[in-house]
């Protein structure tokens, strides 16, 4: 055990727990990612809250989203530590230090853009998956015909002292599939219906991107992952996929609740 | 032959370890382009001397890029605004008339500064001495050719082993951290087969020194590679991290 | 006092081997009971202290440096000689040995020759065993280049930084001595004198070089790796921290100074540009492989060029002189050293010099880009072109280098016998420090491979058997000669330190390097030489009146540190210019204008000066004795150097 709280507590040690929770943040940015496109069905919101119910319930995801927070919390405090250690590696700075002379600037910028980041998650947590698990949200009704599954007759269910019961059946009778379910997408459309709100989104997705466009790449640098064959390929997927697709449509989902409610 | 260059120059003057010091301004008239950057600075000395003032001390000796004690942080970057060059291979012509020069020390906790724009870089020796060799003894050894390596190997130990000691790594991260200079020296041994035998005890040991000296931690900016005199790329550094990652989950290695 | 070199009896051949089994040895119990200082860490340095510390010796290195790997040995370029015969060229220890031995124009002992010769494949393996990246080829095995004065292929390199990939083997050896505790390292610790005590050196004074401390050191032995004194020239391709300092001290306390004037000008070096310059740029001997030296073939040519009238390009290949290889056809590009320097020098003194100042000569690389391509001579030489190109802001790709002697290595040194020690028992001199191997002129790759020849192999046999001899008794650092030798260290700072002229040190030297420069340089002629040695000796005085010395001896202190170095250059250059004086022949690389053939070529004098010139130091002020150890060639036909 000395060995292995020794290797974590080296400066490698640190850059791998900053590596790996990175990546698997990354990897799940693109779950994220690939749920919430179900925002922009016309549906009244059903995929979207059935995936919710989905993500907050299925077991092994559960186990996941544990995960997850840990590695938010280890990715910021690691972030601290090591961002307190280099500043005590160089006690007197430089009078002048041209920095973009020999580095972009995102890779200097991290420890900002990941703050933007923290704060962001923070409000963004608050905001749906608080509000989600505590916050009272109401219930939807949706009747989907089985012979005509674009049909869908939506009724929101009165707001009662007593919760309504999640349910997804098929009512054989009636030939149609009954779902009710929390109505996030509701608290969503609200959410975005702020331009204040949605630009700070905007402006957070941006601080998505410069971070993922240095530290994708790096993250597989730390792990030593490099060969001259594959890191094109990672820089690729860094810069393109992380870098700029994925924080694009995210962008896009509060701008397209914006733009609806204003259209 | 003087040349017809003024500059002023803005340098860090500080009398010892123990003293606080600060940026003194001199005026460097009749330049040549020629001359070198060191050169600029006897000129400069040597009118210093001339008026009884003590002269601006600066770690130099070969002058011909290769022994790495040149060390100035020059306009915000170390050795100046030219790449892969050392202090002393940068000319004036690079800059122009009436220009500013701020001129620095490398700033790092692991180099307290002794005198002016000298530094102590003990802690690179040290990093070393912890393990950057191949324990063989003088005599005994076989035939040079007895191992073949191949070239490209051959050739990669090389670039890595080009590295000079210098500390513009140190002195550009913005973290100030070693790890350009420690990978090369891990690289080198860890890709010849001479190296095998102590490879993953080495990148520990290393390492573990590595973060004793009080360096930062690299956050792949890139700067190191971008102001190494010597070109010593980041692949180094990710080697290094192999190495060490490997040694520790899954090799019997330790540190001796 | 008899010189004796202790050479051993029998043939040349088995001499080394039969010397070592004759030589005591230290018993490996004892051996922790001997401390060992070595001064300078260079590849004698490092690497004897290295292999000493192995044996179990306590060794303390000291260098003034900030750390011991920044050592000079760092900068040389081209490569180290070996006997391996790899390419099946016909290469030999034989031959090495009388290559070495011609190219010194038989001015060099045949024992130490050929023991260098033997050792040389020993320094490959250990090198390559430590991790050395020498350069391969395809199938993994080691390249081989060629070098100037031999005809077979038997130069080692790793591209174009042999030094220092050599120098970082042997630093690295060192360090695991100093990570095991078998090493003490000084750096910034400058060496001021030799502690002798009853006629043998037991210590050292050092000042410590940030806090002005001097100190004393005691030993059992003390080794002299402190390279050159090239620098005596102010300028040369030494490094501006190069001095003579240690190896004068040593010579003022009774070591004697073999051979001073014989001074190596390596051919190839980047042409001064102004009297700014503080030092000069070498470029690798490996370039005359496939650089060809060429001047314009008139001086009325040359003239057109140097006002830029007509651009080199415009010069048609009848109007060029290819010299070396017109007057060389056998070794053309590649003659040794003092061959290529002397005929640079003549080219430019018949008017046909190129570049501003007129003092250069082309080294042009255009034929082996057409014949190799841009590519294949990026991937040879590089970083050479590169150092050119930073230096001179021109593109040596598309225009020829322009190129001009400069002073590189110092044959002579510390006068040493077989087994290194100088005429002070426990003193060892080794490396460039000593004299004993290269003769009148070193070829080339030959000064790694006699630095670390000394430090691997040689001394590591010799110094046992005077330390077996003085027996393991702890030296006694409380003896009197220690706390005089420290006293007179510190009067010396003080005199230095009183000086409040108006002339600085560097002025000083940069008058004493012309002086040495324009009448101990590539051709000395007695007039001259006399006419120096008076200019020398009243600069001398002056110095002592006029010469500014700031600050104190308790800080960081450069003036100080300077002004000590150049009052011993001082002191050396008149031994130097005497030296000169008295070899009225010409050798290597030691022209006497009065000695030469008449195709204008050194012409030795064997009858009347086959011998080492070993000076005695008599005190200030008063002339050096001159001693001689005669050269006794058994084994090589002594002949007028050819290379045509």
């Amino acid at each position: 055990m000395g060995n292995f709280s020794n290797t974590f507590s080296s400066s490698l040690g640190k850059k791998l727990v900053m590596s790996l929770t990175g990546l698997f943040m990354c990897s799940f940015l693109v779950v994220h990612l690939v749920g919430n496109l179900q925002l922009f069905k016309h549906d009244g919101g059903l995929a979207f809250n059935t995936y919710a119910y989905f993500m907050t319930h299925f077991p092994p995801i559960k186990v996941v989203s544990y995960l997850l927070y840990t590695s938010i919390v280890l990715h910021a405090i690691y972030a601290l530590v090591l961002t307190m250690k280099n500043k005590k590696a160089r006690p007197i700075g430089y009078a002048v230090t041209n920095g973009k002379a020999n580095s972009p600037w995102t890779s200097r910028n991290m420890g900002i853009l990941g703050t933007v980041l923290l704060v962001f998650i923070i409000i963004h947590m608050n905001t749906f998956w608080a509000k989600y698990h505590w916050g009272g949200v109401p219930y939807k009704k949706y009747v989907i015909e089985l012979q005509n599954p674009e049909h869908v007759q939506v009724t929101d269910l009165p707001i009662s002292s007593v919760e309504p019961v999640h349910t997804d059946a098929v009512d054989l009778q009636s030939g149609s599939r009954v779902v009710i379910a929390k109505d996030l997408y509701l608290i969503v459309q609200n959410a975005f219906e702020s331009p204040l709100y949605v630009a700070f989104y905007v402006l957070a997705m941006a601080a998505l991107s410069f971070h993922l466009i240095h530290g994708f790449r790096s993250a597989f640098q730390t792990l030593g992952w490099d060969h001259k064959k594959y890191i094109p390929l990672i820089r690729f997927i860094g810069v393109w996929g992380f870098g700029l697709l994925i924080p694009i449509v995210f962008a896009a989902m509060p701008l397209f609740f914006l733009f609806k409610t204003f259209s | 032959m003087s040349g017809h260059m003024n500059l002023t120059l803005k340098v860090w003057r500080q009398k010892n370890e123990n003293d606080r010091g600060g940026f003194i301004t001199y005026k460097a008239t009749d330049i040549s382009p020629d001359m070198s950057f060191l050169e600029m600075l006897d000129v400069v000395n040597e009118s210093l001397v001339k008026r009884g003032e003590d002269p601006i001390y600066f770690d130099h000796d070969c002058r011909e890029g290769i022994c790495g004690m040149c060390s100035l942080y020059i306009n915000g970057r170390p050795h100046g605004p030219k790449r892969a060059i050392t202090t002393c291979q940068l000319h004036m012509r690079s800059f122009s008339d009436g220009e500013t020069i701020t001129i620095e020390p490398w700033r790092s906790a692991a180099f307290p500064v002794i005198k002016d724009l000298a530094t102590n870089r003990a802690a690179f020796e040290r990093i070393q001495q912890a393990g950057g060799f191949v324990s063989v003894g003088t005599g005994g050894v076989p035939d040079a050719n007895e191992i073949p390596i191949p070239k490209v190997i051959a050739d990669e130990a090389f670039n890595s082993a080009t590295c000079i000691g210098c500390g513009a790594c140190v002195a550009a991260c913005k973290n100030a951290s070693a790890m350009l200079f420690v990978s090369a020296k891990i690289s080198q041994l860890a890709l010849l087969p001479q190296g095998q035998q102590e490879r993953y005890q080495r990148a520990q040991a290393m390492v573990a020194q590595m973060d004793e000296e009080g360096f930062g931690n690299c956050t792949n900016t890139g700067a190191c590679e971008a102001e190494c005199p010597k070109e010593i790329s980041l692949t180094n550094i990710a080697r290094m991290n192999r190495e060490f990652f490997s040694a520790k989950f899954f090799k019997e290695e330790e540190i001796r | 006092m008899e010189l004796n070199a202790k050479i051993p009896e029998g043939p040349l051949a088995s001499k080394w081997s039969k010397h070592k089994f004759n030589l005591k040895l230290v018993n490996p119990a004892n051996k922790r009971k001997y401390t060992i200082l070595v001064v300078g860490t260079g590849l004698a340095g490092s690497s004897a202290a290295a292999s000493l510390a192995e044996l179990g010796y306590n060794v303390k290195t000291f260098c003034f440096q900030d750390s011991p790997r920044r050592a000079h040995s760092i900068a040389a370029q081209g490569g180290i000689n070996a006997a391996k015969n790899y390419r099946n060229d016909g290469d030999s220890v034989h031959r090495l040995f009388y290559d070495t031995i011609k190219g010194g124009d038989y001015r060099a002992r045949e024992a130490n020759v050929h023991r260098l010769a033997e050792v040389s494949v020993n320094i490959i393996d250990q090198c390559v065993a430590q991790g050395v990246p020498f350069a391969r080829e395809y199938g993994g095995l080691l390249d081989n280049r060629s070098f100037g004065g031999s005809q077979v292929s038997r130069t080692f390199y790793a591209r174009g930084q042999t030094g220092q990939q050599l120098l970082l083997g042997a630093y690295s050896a060192l360090n695991r001595q100093i990570n095991e505790g078998a090493v003490q390292s000084y750096t910034r610790h400058e060496m001021l004198d030799v502690v002798v005590v009853d006629g043998k050196a037991q210590g050292i004074v050092t000042r410590d070089l940030v806090t002005g401390k001097i100190e004393s050191h005691a030993g059992h032995a003390v080794l002299l790796c402190t390279g050159g004194y090239g620098n005596v020239f102010y300028l040369s391709t030494n490094a501006m921290g190069c001095n003579v300092t240690a190896a004068w001290k040593a010579h003022k306390r009774g070591a004697f100074f073999g051979n001073p004037c014989y001074t190596q000008i390596h051919p190839t070096c980047i042409p001064v540009t102004g009297d700014h310059q503080s030092k000069l740029t070498l470029m690798s001997e490996s370039l005359r492989n496939d650089g060809r030296v060429w001047a314009p073939r008139t001086p009325e040519l040359a003239q057109r060029l140097r006002k830029g009238e007509i651009k080199v390009e415009d010069l048609k290949e009848e109007d060029r002189d290819y010299f070396l290889e017109r007057k060389y056809p056998a070794f053309g590009n590649l003659v040794p050293r003092d061959v290529a320097s002397r005929n640079a020098k003549e080219a430019v003194d018949e008017g046909r010099g190129v570049g501003g100042s007129g003092i250069a000569v082309f080294l042009d690389f255009a034929d082996a880009i057409k014949r190799l391509g841009e590519d294949a001579v990026r991937a040879k030489y590089g970083n050479l072109f590169d150092m050119y190109y930073q230096i001179t802001d021109e593109n040596p790709y598309k225009h020829p280098m322009r190129i001009y002697p400069a002073v590189h290595y110092t044959m002579g040194g510390l006068w040493v016998d077989y087994n290194l020690q100088t005429t002070v028992p426990g003193l060892y001199a080794l490396g460039e420090a000593n004299f004993s191997d290269h003769g009148a002129n070193r070829l080339g790759a030959s000064a790694l491979m006699q630095g670390l020849a000394d430090g691997y192999f040689v001394i590591p046999a010799t110094v046992g058997d005077y330390l077996a001899t003085i027996g393991p008794k702890p030296v006694d650092a409380n003896h009197p000669a220690f706390a005089e030798t420290t006293k007179a260290v510190k009067e010396r700072i003080d005199k230095l330190l009183s000086l409040k002229g108006n002339k600085t040190v560097d002025e000083y030297h940069r008058e004493l390097g012309l002086i040495m420069w324009e009448y101990c340089g590539m051709a000395r002629t007695a007039e001259g030489l006399a006419k120096a040695k008076g200019l020398i000796s009243a600069l001398r005085a002056d110095f002592w009146k006029n010469a500014i010395v700031l600050g104190t001896n308790d800080e960081m202190n450069q003036s100080l540190e300077k002004a000590g170095r150049v009052a011993d250059f001082l002191e050396l250059g008149e031994l130097m210019v005497d030296d000169a004086l008295n070899r009225s022949e010409s050798c290597g690389g030691h022209f006497r204008v009065e000695s030469q053939t008449e195709e204008g070529e050194a012409l030795r004098d064997d009858e009347n000066f086959a011998y080492v010139a070993a000076w005695e130091y008599k005190g200030d002020n008063v002339a050096e004795a001159l001693h001689k150890e005669a050269l006794v060639f058994e084994n090589i036909k002594l002949a007028q150097r050819s290379y045509k």
